[in-house]
């Protein structure tokens, strides 16, 4: 091969592979991409869908039920308008509580519950989860609180 | 009255900062020497009133000045005194200012290091230094004063973050700023070489153990940061693909291509114009970092307009900063060119298969950090991609990317014969085969995964001692003296970092597939077991700590009737904070397992919420990550790039740098 033909080739291996890494990534992402959505849209879906998704808004006051036998909690997240019932097993997040914001990922069966396997809390004091916070907006109803400094 | 000076000495370290930024490079272009020996000063002067200034900070926190805003904020007067010291970079206006007197330490590192540079090159780095310190210190000075006082002092101050109050928050921020910060330099350097056009061997060797050095720091504070949140957080994870921590793994990946890309450059002239990119990329992304962690953007998008200066500032600085940089970079690039040729499989080829990988890897996690963040802040739908993108993503790219480390060291530069290759190796490959089909197996059960993952970390860990032994045997007829001095620094360092990937993949491999994470609900008495460990509650007291109360619980491990551990996992309710308690774990730790427990909530009766972990392998995690980064320091303190330094002068007169032979004994 000449000088010229070796570098094409060089060229052309690196291009095949940066393609190659391109679709992997956008594969990849297509499959572990997970939508958010907030309690309102849950009521107004007409079908459950299969995938994976996150609700967030915040957990409804009063609502919280800790099975005292088993590790299972119930709750339901609220966009202040409508509110979603939730069970989750194990150990919550330090951060969780009534009344503030929180995420849950999972999938929804065909009763309208959400079986949650993560959920997330406010990352510190100070802020509430974006999507919480969003949920409540979208609903209308700004919220004052949730802020700190 | 302190304060003030505090704030007085950053503001003098700011007009200093400017000073350097300007006069070392009018003094390069016109050759006005004293100009360019101002650089040196001007470096030093600067980290003297930033030391001072830090210091000022630090009295603020040991007296308690709840004045500072800033102390009010994240101190209290019950925190205990190492956490007061600590709490200075506990919250961001006090690690900006860490960070900026590190950035400091570092230009006066270079200013001490490399009297031998030329001046012209030296003046210049010195000068792209001092640009990078007028944007961190500007963006401290301007947005985020650590000395602002309050009007109305209180009686006692906030506290800090709770999370924050262990041992490894006190050296997990300065070794990654120490990395990030380290980043400027290697950036200094790349834009000097394109400022004169000029990059040749001796330019490379120069920055190559900078890049290293930084690269060390980086892969601690990484492993630190790791270490804490599998510890501290004490949610069983070690790695969660958070954005905050993909912040500080994108520029690692990159320095670790631009690490490999420098060695080309160094020894074959290679890969020029692509050194330069990555070390420009490498920087541009330690400030996207701080850009992700620091503006809010992260946390809450909404906190992100609430204190939109901090965001926008750094934004710009990081436009200011591509912009400029690749704007030079286009108009230099061409006159540097890409450098010396090679053949289609030699160590330059797979050193080029490493890049190709490495930056690839980047752009992946790029991708699934800001495509979200992107698609949010234009309104198209709130999307979030978690571990499993991640993963699925990365595995493919670091199988042949390991498989490569196996080979690349053996291969000669220019062009090599893979038959030879396949010939030296293949007993090494055979041993690997057998390992990642035997080892699997004392876990119980065999997995295809773990088996390839293992089987890639022995094929590692038996080419690297094969090469060693080959380097050592040449020398056979010397002596042992002769054959142990073979083993150079850079040589012998380079196996270890490799040596410790390998062991970090074998915790990967092991932990991946086996790990057991349960929560049960136990009373007192019960027994619950994970990973072969039976785990059984005996009580729950109540215990004082300095500054909080706790419910300590008391489980009992054992492991087929044999005792094995007793730990005490806490509920911690911080005096500042009691309506959030936060889970203190404890942790059993043996060379091939961890079992650790967490306390979750209490239950009706005397039973509680218990989450139980079996961790294989998690201790090889954190010894791998220190002898990567031991690897790295060994091979910076290489006496070659000593000797290149005393080498400049002549470079400097006028003379070629003496030419290197291509043959066996050059290819560490």
């Amino acid at each position: 091969m000449t000088k010229r033909q070796k570098r094409l080739t060089l060229v052309l291996g690196v291009l095949a592979g940066v393609a190659i890494a391109t679709g992997l990534i956008l594969n990849a992402f297509r499959d572990a991409m997970v939508f958010f959505v907030t309690p309102s849209e849950v009521m107004a879906m007409t079908e459950m869908p299969e995938r994976k998704f996150r609700i967030g808004g915040l957990v409804e006051a009063g609502s919280v039920v800790r099975d005292q036998q088993t590790v299972q909690v119930t709750f339901r997240v609220t966009d202040t308008a409508v509110s979603v019932p939730v069970t989750f097993e194990g150990i919550l997040p330090d951060l969780f509580r009534e009344g503030q914001g929180v995420v849950a990922e999972g999938r929804i069966d065909s009763q309208g519950v959400f079986h949650a396997d993560k959920v997330l809390a406010r990352h510190d004091e100070e802020y509430m989860p974006a999507e919480a916070q969003a949920a409540i907006e979208r609903a209308g109803h700004p919220p004052g609180a949730g802020k700190g400094y | 009255m302190l304060p003030e000076l505090g704030n007085f000495a950053l503001v003098l370290a700011l007009c200093l900062a400017i000073a350097q930024s300007v006069l070392p490079l009018i003094g390069a272009s016109t050759g006005n020497e004293p100009l360019m020996r101002t650089g040196r000063s001007l470096a030093v002067g600067q980290f003297v009133f930033l030391v001072f200034s830090y210091f000022a900070l630090t009295w603020a926190f040991v007296v308690s000045d709840f004045s500072v805003e800033y102390v009010a904020r994240n101190s209290n007067l019950a925190l205990p005194m190492q956490y007061k010291i600590t709490a200075v970079w506990g919250g961001h206006e006090g690690s900006l200012l860490m960070w900026v007197t590190i950035l400091a330490a570092w230009g006066v590192a270079v200013a001490a290091f490399s009297k031998a540079l030329p001046r012209e090159m030296l003046a210049r780095v010195m000068g792209v230094l001092g640009m990078v310190s007028v944007g961190f210190l500007a963006f401290t000075v301007l947005t985020s004063n650590p000395f602002n006082r309050l009007l109305r002092v209180p009686a006692d101050g906030a506290d800090l973050n709770p999370l924050l109050q262990d041992p490894g928050m006190i050296v997990h921020p300065p070794l990654l700023y120490m990395g990030y910060v380290g980043m400027s330099v290697v950036f200094a350097f790349a834009i000097a070489a394109l400022i004169s056009g000029r990059l040749d061997a001796a330019w490379a060797r120069w920055s190559r153990p900078w890049t290293t050095v930084a690269w060390c720091f980086m892969t601690l504070g990484i492993g630190v940061g790791s270490w804490w949140a599998y510890y501290e957080l004490g949610w069983g994870g070690w790695w969660f693909w958070d954005p905050v921590e993909n912040a500080s793994f994108m520029p690692w990946l990159v320095a670790t291509a631009l690490i490999h890309s420098l060695a080309v450059t160094e020894k074959r002239g290679g890969f020029k114009v692509w050194t330069l990119m990555l070390a420009i990329l490498a920087f541009a992304l330690t400030i996207l970092g701080a850009f992700i962690v620091r503006s809010g953007v992260i946390t809450s998008v909404h906190s992100f307009a609430a204190d939109p200066d901090r965001g926008i500032f750094l934004l710009g600085m990081l436009a200011v900063t591509l912009l400029g940089a690749l704007l030079l970079y286009a108009l230099r690039a061409p006159r540097v060119g890409f450098g010396g040729g090679f053949g289609w499989y030699s160590r330059e080829s797979l050193l080029l298969g490493n890049n190709v990988l490495l930056a690839v890897a980047c752009a992946a996690v790029f991708v699934g950090t800001f495509y979200p963040l992107a698609l949010d802040a234009f309104g198209l739908g709130k999307i979030s991609v978690g571990p499993p993108y991640f993963d699925s993503v990365f595995l493919p790219l670091m199988i042949p990317l390991l498989f490569l480390v196996g080979i690349a060291p053996q291969v000669a530069w220019k062009l090599a014969d893979p038959v030879e290759t396949a010939r030296q190796l293949r007993w090494a490959f055979l041993a690997a085969l057998a390992i990642s089909v035997v080892w699997p197996l004392t876990m119980g059960l065999w997995k295809p995964l773990t088996a390839l993952g293992l089987g890639l970390a022995a094929w590692i860990l038996l080419t690297a001692a094969l090469d060693i032994r080959n380097r050592m045997m040449r020398r056979r007829s010397q002596g042992i003296g002769s054959m142990v001095r073979s083993l150079r620094p850079s040589f012998f360092g380079m196996h270890l970092a490799h040596a410790g990937l390998a062991i970090v993949v074998v915790a990967i491999s092991m932990v991946n597939s086996y790990e057991v994470d349960r929560d049960v609900r136990l009373g007192p008495g019960e027994t619950a077991s994970a990973g072969g460990f039976e785990f059984t509650l005996m009580g729950v007291e109540p215990v004082r700590g300095p500054n909080y109360d706790a419910d300590q619980a008391t489980i009992i491990v054992t492991r087929n009737e044999a005792h094995v551990a007793v730990l005490t996992p806490q509920r911690r309710y911080y005096d500042s904070q009691p309506e959030n308690p936060m889970l203190q774990a404890s942790l059993n730790r043996r060379p091939t397992r961890d079992v650790y427990v967490s306390l979750g909530e209490r239950l009706e009766g005397e039973a509680w919420l218990v989450r139980l972990h079996y961790k294989p392998y998690m201790f090889w995690m954190w010894t791998g990550g220190l002898l990567m980064a031991f690897g790295g320091f060994l091979a910076a303190a290489d006496r070659r790039y000593r000797l290149a330094r005393d080498r400049a002068f002549i470079t400097e007169e006028g003379l070629a740098p003496p030419k290197r032979p291509v043959g066996r004994e050059v290819l560490e």
